[in-house]
C-alpha cells in the first residue's frame, strides 16, 4: 500500500468493523472518536513507511497521544498521556494508523479480561467464554478480523496466553528488545510489549518495527531493530527440546493431541526433536506472584489522586485522600496484589518472600541456558494448560486463574523471547502451541513458527 | 554539666550535584524558576515514563567519593525508597539501598576541641531529591513545586564521630570546602544544596556503649547547626539528669523559637521496603572511569595548605586563609607565577584582593599579572605602598595596567635626586625653626620634615631619598 486513497479506504474500513465488532468490547475507543482520528491519521501517514495504512490497535495500557489511557482501571479514568510510549512513536513512523485503544485486566492484572473498570471482553467465536488475558481486547480484535496486528503487553503471559485463546499469533519479544517507555508499568522487570497478529508475519513485521534502542529506557538493549528471517523451506538442522515439565500428566487431552501432532509436523519439516528437562518450572508461579506483585505495588504508588487522574475526595486529609482514591479507584484484583507486594517487601519478610523469588528466578533462567547450551535451538510447549475458559469461572479463585499462566510465566522470568501459535482446535475453540527462544535471538523462534504455521493450514486443509 | 557527659554525633549531609540536567531525565535543575516549570513526564513520575541516569551526575559522585578516599564499587545498585507524600510523585524515591557507590571514606578537619581529627564516612550514594510542599504559600492549603524533583543529590553519611556541636560544624565546613574544591557542588545551604540531618546522643563520660539517638532535622544553614545540636544535646542531658529514659526520634529544628519539636509519630516510622529498581541496570563502572574521575581530581584544600607553607615559605595561617578557597588559591598562585614575591603576594591577596572581592560578589576584579606587576612597582620604589593601594582600586574598577593608571593618576614617585633635593630646599627654607631645633639635637623632627616634603611633592616624591637628602642637607 503506498497510495493515500488506499490508506485513507483501510482506515474507513477499519473504523465500520470497530463499529460492527462493538458487542466484544474489545475496543475502549468511541466508535466517532476512533473513525475520526483514523481518518486524520490516514491523511498524515507516510506513505514510505513499511506499514503504510495498516491499522494496529494498542492496548489502553500503553500510552497515546490520541485517545485515553486508562489501563482498564478507574483511577486513570479520562486520562490523556501528554506524550507516547516510543513503540507507538515508531509504528506512526513507519506509516501505520493507531486504530484505537484496547480493553485488558486492570494495569493488565489478570488472565482474562474480566478485571477491568470497563466491563469484560468478549471471546470472539463464544461469548460466554473469555478471550484470555490480560491483553484480551487486542486478541479479540485480531481474532475477529477488525485489525491484522495489535500491540500488547506481557508480564507473565498477557499476549500468548490470550493469542492462545482467540487463535491468533502472540509474541513477546526478550526482555529488552522494545523500548518500555510509555508501557504503563506493572512488573518493571518482566514487562514487554508484545504483538498479536493473524499471522507470524504480521505480528513479526509489526515487531520489527517497534524493537530497537531507545534512550528513554535504560533497560532497553542498544541493538538495531529486528531483522525479519524469510521463511524457511524446512527446519533442517534445528533442535527442538521438548520439556517434560510442560507435559504434566493432567494436561486437557485436547492440547496434548494439538501439541503431539506440531510436535510431528516439526520432525517432518526436519527438526530434531528432543527431550529435555526445565527442572524449576514447577516454582515458577509462586516465584512470579511473589516478584510481579512486589513492583507493581511499588510501580502503582504514582496512583494517590494527587496530580492526575480522578480524586475520590478532595477536601479531605492527605492520607485519607489518598485512603479512598486507592480505595475506590482501584478494582479488587489490584488492590489484592498492591497488598501482597508491599507485604513480601516488608521489614522482616524481604529476605523470605522477595530475595527467595529472585534467587528462584535465576535459577529458572539457569535452567534454559543449560539447554540451550546443549545444542537446543527452541523449546516447544503447549501455551495453556487448556482451552478458553468460560466467563466468571475463576473470578472467585485467584490462584486457578494464576495457574493458568503455568506455562508462559517462564519467558518472562528468564526475560526469554517466546511466541504463540495456532496449533488446532477443541471443541471449536483454539489451542496455541508456544516456542521460547534464547535471548535476542528472535529470528530462530520466528522461522519455526513461519515453517509450523504452514504445514499446520495445509494439514487443516487436507 | 556537660562534663559529666559525652556527645556523640554522627551527620548525615545531602549535597546536590552541580549539573545541569535532573538526575534521571533531562530537565533544568536551575535554582529559582516559577514552581512546577522545569518537569517533564519522567520527573513528575507519570505513567510510563522511566528514569535514565545522568552520566555527569554520576561522574560527580564518583568524583565526591574518590575526595573522600572512599572506595568506589565497580557495581553499585539503585534501589526503591518506597513512602506516600504529596511532593514524591512515583510515590518511591530512586536511591541506593544495599550496594551504594562508595564505602569506607574519611575526612580530616580541624576540631576546636582535639586538633587535627578524622571522621570516618561510612557510606555515600547517589539518589534524586524529592519535590517542595510549601505550606505557607496558599491559606489552609499545600502547594507542591516539582522542580527540585529528580535534581540529582548524593548523601554522605559519617560515622558518630564527633563529640561536640562545634566538631560537627567544622567537619561540615571542611566537607563544603573540599566539594567546592572537587567542582562537585556549590554547596549552598540557602539555596538547598547542602542539607543535614543529626544523629545526636549522650552518655556518661567514659561509657563505651552510645546512647539512645535522635535524628535532627531542618538544619539549614551552618549558622544553625551548632545551635540546633546544642539544644538537643542539652535537652538529652537534661531528660537523663532527672533521671528519665530517652525516646529514640526524630526532632525537627525550629529556627525561630531556638528549640526542637519531636515529629509527629505519624510522619515517622516508615517502613520504607527498599528494594533494587527493575528500571535501572546496576550501575556499573569500569576501572578506565574511576581512574579518569581520579585524574580529574584537583589539589585538595589540605594538600594545598601543606605545600604552599613548603613551596612558598608562607606562615601556616596564610596558607589557610590562601586555600580556603580553590578560586583565591588559583590566583594567588597565579600572581606568584607572573613574578610577584611569595610574601607580599600573600599579603596582598589577603588583603586589598579578598577585601575587595568580600565587596563585589567574591568576584577577583583586578587580574593576577596585574597585581603582581603593581607588586613589582612598590617593590622597585615606583610607587608607594599607599599610592599602589589607590592605584589597585582604580584598576579594580576601570581596569588598565597598573604601571599607566599610576601615571595617570600622578602617583609615581619621584626619584631624580634633583627634582626632590628642590622640594627639600622649598621645605628648609619655609621651617627655619624646625631645622634649627633639629641642629640642636631635637632628631625626633626629622620623619616630621620627611612628611613634609611628601606632603610639598603631593605624594609624589621618593619618601626613602627625600630622608637622605634632608639628612645631607641637615648635617651639612
Amino acid at each position: 500500500m503506498t497510495d493515500p486513497s488506499e490508506a485513507l479506504a483501510s482506515a474507513r474500513a477499519a473504523a465500520d468493523r470497530l463499529t460492527k465488532t462493538k458487542r466484544l468490547n474489545a475496543s475502549l475507543t468511541p466508535p466517532r472518536e476512533l473513525r475520526k482520528s483514523l481518518l486524520l491519521q490516514a491523511q498524515a501517514a507516510h506513505p514510505s513507511g513499511v506499514l503504510y495504512g495498516m491499522p494496529i490497535a494498542v492496548k489502553d495500557n500503553i500510552c497515546t497521544l490520541e485517545f485515553t489511557t486508562t489501563c482498564g482501571s478507574k483511577i486513570l479514568g479520562g486520562y490523556r498521556s501528554p506524550y507516547e510510549a516510543t513503540a507507538v512513536a515508531k509504528l506512526r513512523g513507519a506509516g501505520a494508523l493507531i486504530a484505537g485503544k484496547t480493553n485488558c485486566d486492570e494495569f493488565a492484572m489478570g488472565s482474562s479480561t474480566e478485571h477491568s473498570a470497563y466491563g469484560r471482553t468478549l471471546h470472539p467465536t463464544d461469548k460466554t467464554r473469555v478471550p484470555g488475558g490480560s491483553s484480551g481486547g487486542s486478541a479479540a480484535l485480531v481474532a475477529a478480523g477488525v485489525v491484522p496486528a495489535a500491540l500488547g503487553s506481557e508480564t507473565g503471559g498477557s499476549v500468548r496466553q490470550p493469542a492462545s485463546f482467540c487463535g491468533v499469533v502472540g509474541i513477546k519479544p526478550t526482555y529488552g528488545r522494545v523500548s518500555r517507555y510509555g508501557l504503563v508499568a506493572f512488573g518493571s522487570s518482566l514487562d514487554q510489549i508484545g504483538v498479536l497478529g493473524r499471522s507470524v508475519h504480521d505480528a513479526a513485521r509489526v515487531l520489527s518495527v517497534i524493537s530497537g534502542r531507545d534512550t528513554k529506557d535504560a533497560t532497553c538493549e542498544d541493538r538495531d531493530s529486528l531483522r525479519l528471517p524469510t521463511v524457511p523451506e524446512s527446519l533442517q538442522g534445528f533442535v527442538i527440546g521438548i520439556p517434560k515439565e510442560y507435559f504434566p500428566p493432567d494436561l486437557d487431552a485436547g492440547v496434548r493431541r494439538a501439541c503431539d501432532r506440531a510436535i510431528r509436523l516439526l520432525r517432518e519439516l526436519g527438526a530434531a526433536v528432543r527431550d529435555v528437562s526445565l527442572p524449576h518450572t514447577p516454582y515458577a508461579v509462586a516465584a512470579y506472584y511473589i516478584i510481579a506483585p512486589a513492583e507493581a505495588s511499588s510501580n502503582l504508588a504514582r496512583y494517590d489522586g494527587a496530580r492526575y487522574g480522578p480524586r475520590f475526595n478532595g477536601s479531605l486529609d492527605i492520607r485519607a485522600l489518598y485512603r479512598r482514591t486507592r480505595g475506590e479507584g482501584f478494582g479488587a484484583e489490584v488492590r489484592r496484589r498492591i497488598l501482597v507486594g508491599t507485604y513480601v517487601l516488608s521489614a522482616g519478610y524481604y529476605d523470605a518472600y522477595y530475595r527467595r523469588a529472585q534467587q528462584m528466578r535465576a535459577l529458572i533462567a539457569q535452567d534454559f541456558r543449560n539447554v540451550f547450551d546443549r545444542g537446543v535451538d527452541l523449546v516447544f510447549t503447549p501455551t495453556t494448560p487448556a482451552p478458553a475458559f468460560k466467563a466468571g469461572e475463576k473470578l472467585a479463585d485467584p490462584v486457578a486463574m494464576y495457574l493458568s499462566d503455568i506455562f508462559t510465566v517462564t519467558a518472562n522470568l528468564a526475560g526469554l523471547p517466546a511466541l504463540s501459535l495456532p496449533i488446532g482446535r477443541i471443541k471449536g475453540l483454539p489451542i496455541g502451541g508456544q516456542f521460547i527462544g534464547q535471548a535476542f535471538v528472535e529470528d530462530d523462534m520466528l522461522e519455526a513458527a513461519y515453517a509450523l504455521e504452514r504445514v499446520i493450514a495445509a494439514a487443516e486443509e487436507a | 554539666m556537660a562534663s559529666r557527659w559525652e556527645t556523640v554525633i554522627g551527620l548525615e549531609t545531602h549535597v546536590q550535584l552541580r549539573t545541569v540536567s535532573k538526575m534521571f531525565c533531562g530537565c533544568s535543575t536551575a535554582f529559582g524558576a516559577p514552581p512546577n516549570t522545569h518537569v517533564c513526564p519522567v520527573c513528575l513520575g507519570l505513567p510510563g515514563a522511566l528514569p535514565v541516569p545522568n552520566e555527569l551526575a554520576v561522574r560527580l559522585a564518583v568524583r565526591a567519593a574518590l575526595a573522600l578516599g572512599c572506595a568506589v564499587h565497580p557495581r553499585s545498585v539503585f534501589a526503591r525508597k518506597n513512602y506516600f507524600y504529596p511532593d514524591l510523585p512515583k510515590g518511591y524515591q530512586i536511591s541506593q539501598f544495599e550496594n551504594p557507590l562508595a564505602t569506607e571514606g574519611s575526612l580530616s578537619y580541624l576540631s576546636p576541641d582535639r586538633g587535627i581529627a578524622t571522621a570516618g564516612i561510612v557510606r555515600l550514594h547517589v539518589e534524586e531529591d524529592a519535590g517542595k510542599s510549601l505550606h505557607d504559600r496558599v491559606p489552609k492549603h499545600t502547594a507542591v513545586d516539582l522542580n527540585r524533583c529528580g535534581v540529582p543529590l548524593i548523601e554522605i553519611v559519617t560515622g558518630p564521630d564527633f563529640r561536640s556541636p562545634q566538631e560537627a560544624r567544622a567537619y561540615l565546613l571542611t566537607l563544603k570546602q573540599v566539594l567546592e574544591y572537587a567542582g562537585v557542588s556549590d554547596c549552598d545551604m540557602e539555596k538547598g544544596s547542602l542539607r543535614v540531618d543529626a544523629n545526636v546522643s549522650v552518655r556518661p563520660a567514659g561509657e563505651v556503649a552510645l546512647g539512645t539517638k535522635s535524628e535532627v532535622k531542618n538544619i539549614n544553614s551552618f549558622a544553625y547547626v551548632e545551635k540546633a545540636l546544642t539544644v538537643e544535646r542539652d535537652r538529652q542531658i537534661a531528660v537523663r539528669e532527672a533521671g528519665g529514659t530517652l525516646a529514640q526520634e526524630t526532632m525537627l529544628y525550629d529556627t525561630k523559637t531556638n528549640t526542637v519539636r519531636p515529629q509527629r509519630r505519624k510522619e515517622e516510622s516508615h517502613d520504607y521496603r527498599y528494594f533494587p529498581d527493575p528500571d535501572l541496570p546496576p550501575l556499573v563502572l569500569s576501572a578506565e572511569f574511576i581512574t579518569d574521575e581520579r585524574t580529574q581530581l584537583p589539589e585538595l584544600p589540605g594538600a594545598k595548605r601543606e605545600r604552599f607553607v613548603a613551596q612558598y615559605t608562607l606562615p601556616a595561617t596564610d596558607a589557610a586563609v590562601l586555600t580556603a578557597d580553590r578560586g583565591v588559591a588559583d590566583y594567588y598562585e597565579g600572581v606568584v607565577r607572573a613574578g610577584a614575591e611569595p610574601k607580599a603576594a600573600a599579603n596582598w591577596v589577603m588583603g586589598e584582593v579578598l577585601a575587595d572581592a568580600k565587596d563585589h560578589d567574591e568576584r577577583l576584579r583586578v587580574p593576577a599579572p596585574a597585581l603582581a606587576q603593581l607588586i613589582a612597582l612598590v617593590k622597585g620604589g615606583t610607587l608607594s605602598h599607599q599610592a599602589a593601594k589607590r592605584v589597585f582600586g582604580d584598576v579594580a574598577e576601570r581596569g588598565g595596567e597598573p604601571r599607566n593608571v599610576a601615571e595617570a593618576l600622578g602617583l609615581v614617585q619621584v626619584g631624580d635626586a634633583g627634582v626632590v633635593m628642590a622640594w627639600v630646599n622649598d621645605v628648609l627654607g619655609a621651617h627655619a625653626g624646625e631645622v634649627d631645633r633639629y641642629k640642636q639635637g631635637e632628631r625626633k623632627l626629622l620623619p616630621y620634615l620627611v612628611g613634609q616634603v611628601m606632603k610639598a611633592s603631593r605624594g609624589k616624591a621618593d619618601p626613602k631619598l627625600a630622608q637622605r637628602l634632608l639628612e645631607e642637607r641637615l648635617a651639612g
